[in-house]
């Protein structure tokens, strides 16, 4: 099917954006294209952007759903910021996504659709494909709901289905554009509608009408390119951080051997961990949909007590509801992972929009000294790893841990290079043996300080457990003064060694740069690129990204101490500094924060950055 | 669905076995004290390992119960022990799970989860210990209190409507409801049998009286001169009668109960109403449940037991089924299951 009658072009990497009203499948037409993308053996990573509303009104802006992709032959860490491609389906998403798109970007729109009606909808007072707004552009207007149409007539499709596959023609032109075959889509639709071979069909013919299309009309006589991508060799596929999430805590009960009990309450954008972790009971995964985010919680502490690998998922608003719980957790010394998928908050704040700002309600929003492990993913695929040392770092250490991703990294996805759970490090719970004489309810490890784990139905290890103040050793309720310093300081203590059981904090660049950039969780897709891409031009910088935030890694002090400028890039007010601060004061750090439900840009860190480096 | 069976002969246990090393600390002449020995006494006699017994509790006097009996057990914060025990059931439906609760832990901040876990018929044993009054902080009204108490929070009397247990729990598709007494430790055992025996969310009322806060709560109930009066012990299969020389009885009329008088107005036993506790039709047992002194005697016994199936026998049963047909065996299976690349 490459019958080429123009020239190709090759690039480095390329970012394209599918937009187009709710109802148009841009969601499908966007995955289509990674599948391809994959096949391609490119590196790519993925966004989707949803309207709020579930049923926004159509033609709209607010109706405009997108998906944005970037690709190319090296190493991609993000979505990209800007796109070099946008396929429009209808005057409003062509109004929602000019300002994501670069200068001289290429917009493929529907003709059909830019009619008065579907103009003013979208809020033009004129139709900007004649105005010449769009001068600075290389548009590619044509009609491509007729063309639809055409080329399934004569199949005996119904007005509606034959308009639903117009996306396919789109894609037709992209694929076109981009030098894909269309074997792999057109052998997707064979599988997905296996029952209707009418639609089959008419996707099929529409993606051809698409591609051929394209062909014969030469936009501008050149088609693209981008090479493979240098991966490791290996067996890969595309997952999204929420999916990522749920199959390392899988992972992480096969390896340990506890079985996986969630409890957990519907709740933006944390909801996808309960329907995946719910669609695998061949897995023995037990996923409670409790009444509420405290059930939710307090039911996973139940099942920890059990001896399950307990768990509970979440976003902010959530966290704040489950404050109490997990102080219960972490005095019990039980096993718990807290998920919370980070979104805008305060109070129902931005609930589709990604933020960092949950750090500080994760280090000390509870009542007492309740400390709690705390990790915080730093991609869609790091997730599953995230999951996979939360639960080690939990079990092993009998105490809860907040893990801490957001709606970027949950709903976007990335290359994932698949690993064999038998080359995952060995999780090992502290479990009591039954009838042991010497068992005592909070008795403790030498050296991790972590209690003994007696489950319910073992033989001779009866015993109570609960939120009152506990005798050291006997766990006995106990008001004694004295005890309960003691036990405050072992609580305490016990988080803190788990600095001895977490990697060193890596710095990626010269270890004397003039500025050290500090980030962590989801930023480290922008942090890398940005600071890759300065290192290139020579710029003395480097950075230290954390992922394991409570403790700090060991080393953290010594880093910080060897670079005259630091600089903490934060998607919130600054709490990370806020926190470093507290922690290593003897330090200045420099802070760029942005609070606006938006990811960095590459340009303006790069800017700060520069700015930092020439003061 | 059966109920549990029973089998003493293979586990022969004693009452010794379940007494705590911990020293009890309800006030002296606190209902309490009975209901702790009563379920001393159950215990041995359920066929159940001691190791196999998880009791769990809120806050509040009676969620000091688990620190009291020698078996696993979680004290955990208030109201939230409905949601504890899901957990621990869901993990391992072999244990045999005792929700111990209050009035203001179930009804007031554990509301929530008391309905639910009910709605789902979670296969527990959910004792609710009412003495009508907030007893650990000393003595704020509670939803159980009746209108018009003076308590610290209603010093000129309450004007809040009380929650009766037994109509929440049948509003809330229960399948199981009893109501006993902390003056009557035989009554007490047969109930808390039943409800043991029962597969599914057993709730048990027990009006508990504190003699700190709100004493005599149920004086009519209870007291030698007017109890006969107002305690109505509810049979399945027998005609509810009650009263001194046992006249009374409990007849339908309309769409209501009435009292009536045997030999009165041409009243014979078979004219009073016949309790059927395994009727899945809940009417009645909402009219009986919600009788209250003074205009009716109280119905103690069991009042609802109905066999449905239990969420945590459906949920097991949907993995097993899950085991069965799914092709994904191990994590590794899923993991490259789908669309996959290989790069060489
Ligand atoms: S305050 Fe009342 S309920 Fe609490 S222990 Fe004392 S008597 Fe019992």
């Amino acid at each position: 099917m490459t019958s080429k009658n123009s020239k190709v072009v090759e690039l480095e990497q390329v970012v394209i954006r599918f937009a187009g009203d709710s109802g148009d499948g841009m969601q499908l037409t966007g995955s289509l294209f990674s599948d391809s993308t994959a096949f391609a053996g490119n590196d790519f990573a993925t966004f989707p952007d949803y309207p709020s509303e579930i049923r926004a009104p159509q033609g709209t802006v607010s109706g405009v759903s997108g998906f944005q992709i970037h690709f190319g032959q090296k190493t991609v860490h993000t979505p990209g910021d800007l796109a070099d491609v946008l396929v429009a389906m209808n005057p409003a998403s062509l109004k929602a996504n000019m300002r994501w798109i670069k200068e001289g970007a290429i917009i493929i729109l529907d003709a059909d659709a830019f009619i008065e009606k579907g103009v003013i909808k979208a809020g033009y007072l004129e139709d900007p494909t004649l105005d010449g707004s769009l001068s600075g552009f290389k548009l590619i207007k044509s009609p491509i709901s007729t063309l639809t149409k055409e080329a399934v007539k004569h199949l005996d499709l119904d007005m509606k289905s034959t308009l639903k596959s117009k996306n396919m023609f789109a894609l037709g032109i992209i694929m076109y554009l981009f030098n894909r075959e269309l074997d792999m889509t057109n052998l997707y639709f064979e599988r997905k509608f296996k029952a209707n071979p009418l639609v089959v069909e008419a996707n099929k013919a529409v993606l051809a009408a698409g591609f051929n299309y394209a062909d014969t009309m030469e936009f501008f006589g050149t088609t693209y390119k981008v090479e493979p991508a240098f991966l490791k060799k290996g067996k890969y596929r595309n997952i999204t951080g929420n999916i990522a999430t749920a199959w390392g805590f899988m992972a992480a009960s096969e390896r340990s051997g506890r079985p996986l009990f969630l409890g957990s309450y519907p709740i933006t954008p944390a909801t996808e961990i309960l329907q995946e972790l719910t669609n695998h009971k061949s897995l023995s995964v037990k996923a409670f949909q409790a009444e509420d985010e405290i059930a939710g919680i307090v039911s996973s502490i139940g099942a920890s007590y059990t001896g399950a690998l307990a768990i509970t998922t979440t976003s902010g608003p959530g966290l704040s509801l489950k404050s109490e719980a997990i102080g219960l957790a972490v005095m019990t010394e039980l096993p718990l992972v807290i998920v919370d998928v980070q979104r805008g908050g305060p109070s129902t704040g931005l609930p589709t929009k990604s933020e960092q700002s949950d750090l500080l309600q994760a280090l000390f929003g509870r009542n007492g000294e309740a400390p709690v492990i705390i990790i915080a993913a730093k991609s869609s695929s790091d997730c599953f790893y995230s999951a996979y040392e939360a639960s080690k770092l939990s079990l092993e250490h009998m105490t809860p841990v907040i893990l801490l991703t957001d709606g970027m990294l949950a709903n976007g996805s990335e290359v994932f290079k698949i690993p064999k759970v038998a080359d995952l490090s060995p999780i090992t719970p502290p479990l009591a043996e039954a009838n042991d004489p010497l068992y005592k309810p909070y008795r403790r490890d030498p050296e991790k300080l972590n209690r003994q784990w007696a489950i319910p139905g073992t033989h001779g290890l009866r015993h109570r457990i609960g939120g009152l103040e506990k005798e050291d050793v006997s766990g006995n309720v106990s008001h004694d003064p004295l005890n309960h310093q003691k036990m405050t300081f072992l609580r305490e203590e016990k988080v803190q060694r788990v600095a001895n059981y977490i990697p060193e904090q890596e710095v990626f660049g010269n270890p004397n740069a003039d500025l050290l950039v500090v980030s962590w969780g989801g930023t480290f897709g922008v942090m890398i690129t940005v600071v890759e891409k300065m290192q290139q031009q020579g710029q003395s910088i480097a950075l230290a990204h954390f992922k394991h935030i409570m403790p700090l890694p060991k080393n953290t002090e010594d880093v910080f101490d060897r670079y005259k400028k630091i600089v903490v890039c934060e998607i919130n007010n600054g709490q990370f500094v806020k926190y470093l601060r507290m922690s290593y004061p003897q330090f200045k750090y420099y802070q760029h924060n942005k609070i606006q439900g938006l990811p960095f840009m590459i340009a303006e860190l790069e800017a700060k950055f520069n700015e930092l480096l020439n003061q | 669905m059966e109920n549990q069976i029973i089998d003493t002969e293979r586990i022969q246990l004693t009452k010794e076995d379940f007494s705590s090393d911990q020293m009890v600390k309800w006030c002296p002449g606190c209902g309490d004290h009975a209901i702790l020995h009563a379920i001393e006494n159950v215990f041995p006699n359920l066929g159940v390992a001691k190791e196999d017994f998880v009791v769990v509790s809120g806050i509040g006097c009676s969620s000091r119960f688990p620190y009291y009996m020698n078996t696993y057990g979680i004290h955990s914060i208030h109201g939230r022990a409905a949601a504890i025990a899901t957990g621990v059931k869901l993990a391992n439906p072999n244990l045999s799970v005792w929700m111990i609760s209050g009035d203001g832990d179930s009804m007031a901040i554990g509301g929530n989860h008391f309905i639910h876990v009910i709605r789902r018929n979670l296969d527990i044993n959910l004792l609710l210990f009412n003495n009508k009054i907030y007893g650990l902080t000393k003595g704020q009204f509670s939803p159980t209190t009746p209108k018009g108490t003076k308590t610290k929070t209603s010093p000129q009397g309450t004007f809040e409507r009380p929650f009766n247990p037994g109509e929440l729990v049948i509003g809330a598709q229960g399948n199981f409801f009893a109501r006993t007494i902390d003056t009557n430790p035989k009554a007490m055992t047969v109930v808390f049998m039943e409800a043991a025996k029962h597969k599914g969310t057993s709730v048990v009322e027990i009006l508990q009286n504190c003699v700190i806060f709100s004493n005599k709560a149920h004086e009519l109930i209870t007291s030698r001169e007017t109890r006969d009066e107002y305690q109505l012990f509810v049979e399945h299969g027998k005609p509810m009668i009650f009263g001194a020389k046992k006249d009374k009885g409990i007849v339908l009329k309309g769409t209501k109960l009435e009292i009536v008088t045997i030999g009165e107005n041409g009243i014979t036993e078979s004219d009073i109403l016949v309790h059927d506790q395994y009727e899945k039709d809940s009417g009645v047992h909402a009219m009986i449940s919600s009788m209250m002194p003074p205009e009716f005697p109280v119905a103690l016994g069991v009042i609802r037991s109905v066999k449905a199936e239990t969420f945590d026998q459906a949920m097991m049963n949907s993995i097993e089924f899950a085991k069965e047909h799914s092709p994904i065996k191990t994590m590794d299976d899923l993991l490259n299951s789908g669309s996959t690349w290989t790069i060489d």
